[in-house]
């Protein structure tokens, strides 16, 4: 019971535990609540989701398991010539004379794998790609699109959607456990212990030379435990080329927060001028002026740039560089402001190091970096933290 | 056994089952929330609606899981023995039983409420594992087992200060209590303030859900403070007019804006307003 619903939760990326998947069929079994979608989609996410943040993900895993599920059969148990049927009731004229063009349904299906397979970005207009607004017979859903509709027959009970969901692309994704755990071993090496605190913890050595001072009696020395000092201040470049990037270096940044004492997050593009930003989503509307990030955060706060460099060098160089706005001052003024601010820092950088020197902007870049720029690997990541620890 | 709404808190739909579930299949409720949205007070009332005994242990930074099992002081026992007292023969005199200890021995089914659990120490939660899990521990000292006799009701609260191990979060069940909408914010007013006006109660919503929309705030105000808030207009006898006249900050605001970063923003949004008309 269940089971299906529960492969479905972990392959949204939730990770449930068997336990858990145990305790809610308890709680079913106990009658905590008795047939009420509603209730027991609160009582699936009480019991199975442990953080506010991926309730998100359950509502998509929940929403594709109960309107998936019956779809899923129907569809394989529905014979072809009925898919084609309806499949050319879906398609416009236009599409009908390309599918004739491509071949056949057959072809039309093979060339949508390999083009699902091919391409990587969101895609809006135009004519090959799958996307939103294009002449293409595939898609209208973006890049992730539900699939081809087909079947939509006039009952709603009776639907047939054969669902794209394997997102083949995604494959990046396998890479990742491997580079997380590789990134918060790299990352412990910032750890740097100091004592700061409430004096908790048994201080032996003194404890005995004050006692034997007092003649015997007991005097109990004190001292603070140690804790994890490191402050770190990370700034990402976000949009076009470092989009591939974002989410994975965020999410590995976050999971070695534990690592740190406090660890921020800012958003760049490019270039740093006078505004950076907490929120992609409400960039042009909540930005935080550079000077008050140099102001807010204090001198001992360790500084990392994350970004490919990859722009035009007018970016850095030249008032009015950016693509974005009118900046009255080079990114370059303010990449040196932040330096001469954070005396540790360094900058990420996920290109391939072999392709730097094609790049005048990454050479511009390093240079202001005073050389303290890495590639985004094991090894980069290694000499990164250790060259974090050292000043200027 | 069912949590409603009392004459003197309003439980939402979600929430209620939330904590029903954790009383019948006895797991620990793991409650995460904006500050003021009533964690603690869910676990009062809980006790007070089961007419039941609440333990309440209040984590601080420095708290140690083993503190709320039970200590060993050792040093008044050293003590006792320079002064040669008979106490010292028997260790038992020097165990001091703590909150769980408490709850676990307790008569009836007490609600036991680990306030704060974030503020602790990052292994904290890994401490309390096997305990809250079996409910049951040893003591080493005098080498007892201290077994519950029913298990307890534990409501744990959390402000999100720190993330909290896989394994901890396993054996929880977890509830975020969302921000209450407009009417269920009007419901749980009318419960403290049963003859608010309803204008002025209606006008101060208003600029209550307007100031929480105003972005970049360091801290949202919450129910909690509205509630503050209305205490205060309703002592000074603030008529729903004063409220509406955009003339800078709303009277009162002390009790809604907690620092003067939030206060200089709004300020000067009202006089950005005030300017555009």
């Amino acid at each position: 019971m269940l089971i299906e619903f529960f492969y479905c939760l972990r392959k949204h990326g939730l990770s449930t535990s068997i336990t858990e998947l145990l305790d809610l069929l308890a709680a079913l079994e106990r009658g905590v609540i008795f047939a009420n979608v509603d209730d027991f989609y609160t009582l699936a996410r009480l019991v199975l989701v442990k953080d506010e943040s991926l309730y998100d993900k359950f509502d998509q895993a929940f929403a594709e398991y109960f309107t998936g599920v019956e779809q899923v059969d129907l569809a394989a148990s529905i014979p072809p010539e009925w898919l084609e049927q309806a499949l050319q009731r879906q398609l416009s004229d236009e599409d009908k004379a390309k599918l004739q063009a491509l071949g056949g349904l057959d072809e039309l299906l093979k060339t949508f794998r390999e083009r699902l397979a091919e391409q990587q970005k969101h895609h809006a207009g135009g004519n090959k790609w799958i996307g939103t607004g294009g002449t293409s017979p595939f898609g209208a859903y973006g890049y992730n699109p539900e699939g081809i509709r087909v079947g939509q027959d006039r009952s709603n009970a009776r639907r047939a959607v054969k669902v794209w969901d394997q997102r083949e692309f995604k494959d990046l994704d396998g890479g990742q456990q491997l580079t997380q755990r590789h990134l918060q071993l790299a990352l412990r090496k910032l750890r740097k212990f100091a004592r700061s605190g409430a004096a908790t913890e048994l201080d032996l050595n003194n404890t005995i030379r004050a006692t034997s001072q007092k003649g015997g009696l007991l005097d109990l020395q004190w001292q603070a435990e140690r804790h994890n000092a490191i402050k770190v201040l990370i700034l990402f470049d976000v949009g076009g080329s470092m989009d591939d990037y974002i989410y994975e270096c965020e999410q590995l940044f976050s999971a070695a927060r534990s690592e740190f004492k406090h660890l921020e997050f800012y958003y760049f593009h490019n270039c740093v001028y006078e505004h950076v930003w907490q929120h992609n989503s409400r960039r042009f509307t909540e930005k935080t002026p550079t000077k008050e990030l140099i102001n807010k955060y204090g001198r001992d706060y360790k500084l990392i740039f994350v970004g490919d460099a990859t722009m035009g060098p007018y970016e850095i160089a030249y008032p009015g560089g950016s693509v974005e706005h009118w900046n009255e001052e080079p990114g370059s003024v303010w990449m040196q402001r932040l330096l001469g601010q954070y005396q540790h820092a360094v900058w990420l950088n996920p290109q391939p190091q072999q392709h730097w020197h094609y790049y005048a902007s990454i050479d511009m870049m390093n240079e202001l970096m005073g050389h303290r720029m890495f590639p985004l690997t094991l090894d980069g990541l290694t000499t990164a933290m250790s060259r974090l620890l050292q000043k200027g | 056994m069912s949590f409603t709404s009392t004459s003197n808190y309003i439980v939402a739909d979600d929430l209620g089952l939330a904590v029903n579930a954790a009383v019948t299949l006895e797991k620990p409720l793991l409650l995460k929330g904006e500050p003021g949205t009533g964690k603690t007070r869910l676990a009062e009332e809980l006790a007070a609606s089961l007419g039941v005994p609440l333990i309440r242990w209040q984590i601080k930074s420095t708290t140690k899981a083993q503190q709320g099992l039970y200590e060993y002081d050792a040093v008044s026992r050293l003590r006792d023995s320079q002064l040669g007292s008979d106490k010292v023969h028997d260790i038992a005199n020097y165990i001091k039983p703590g909150k769980l200890w408490q709850a676990f021995s307790a008569t009836t089914r007490p609600v036991l409420l680990i306030d704060e659990i974030d503020k602790a120490d990052i292994e904290f939660p890994n401490d309390l594992l096997h305990e809250l899990d079996q409910m049951e521990f040893h003591v080493y000292e005098t080498g007892e087992q201290i077994r519950a006799q029913q298990r307890p009701i534990v409501i744990i609260t959390s402000n999100n200060e720190k993330e909290l191990p896989d394994a901890f979060l396993r054996r929880c069940f977890f509830h975020y209590i969302k921000f209450p909408d407009a009417d269920t914010l009007a419901k749980i007013v009318q419960v403290h303030f049963p003859d608010i006006r309803q204008q002025l109660l209606s006008t101060a919503l208003e600029v209550f859900f307007d100031l929480r929309q105003v972005p970049n705030l360091k801290k949202k105000p919450s129910t909690s403070e509205l509630i503050d808030w209305l205490k205060l207009l309703l002592a000074e006898q603030i008529q729903p007019a004063d409220l509406q006249q955009n003339t800078g900050l709303m009277p009162l605001f002390g009790a809604l804006l907690k620092n003067e970063q939030d206060v200089q923003l709004v300020e000067k949004l009202a006089f950005m307003a005030r300017r555009q008309r």
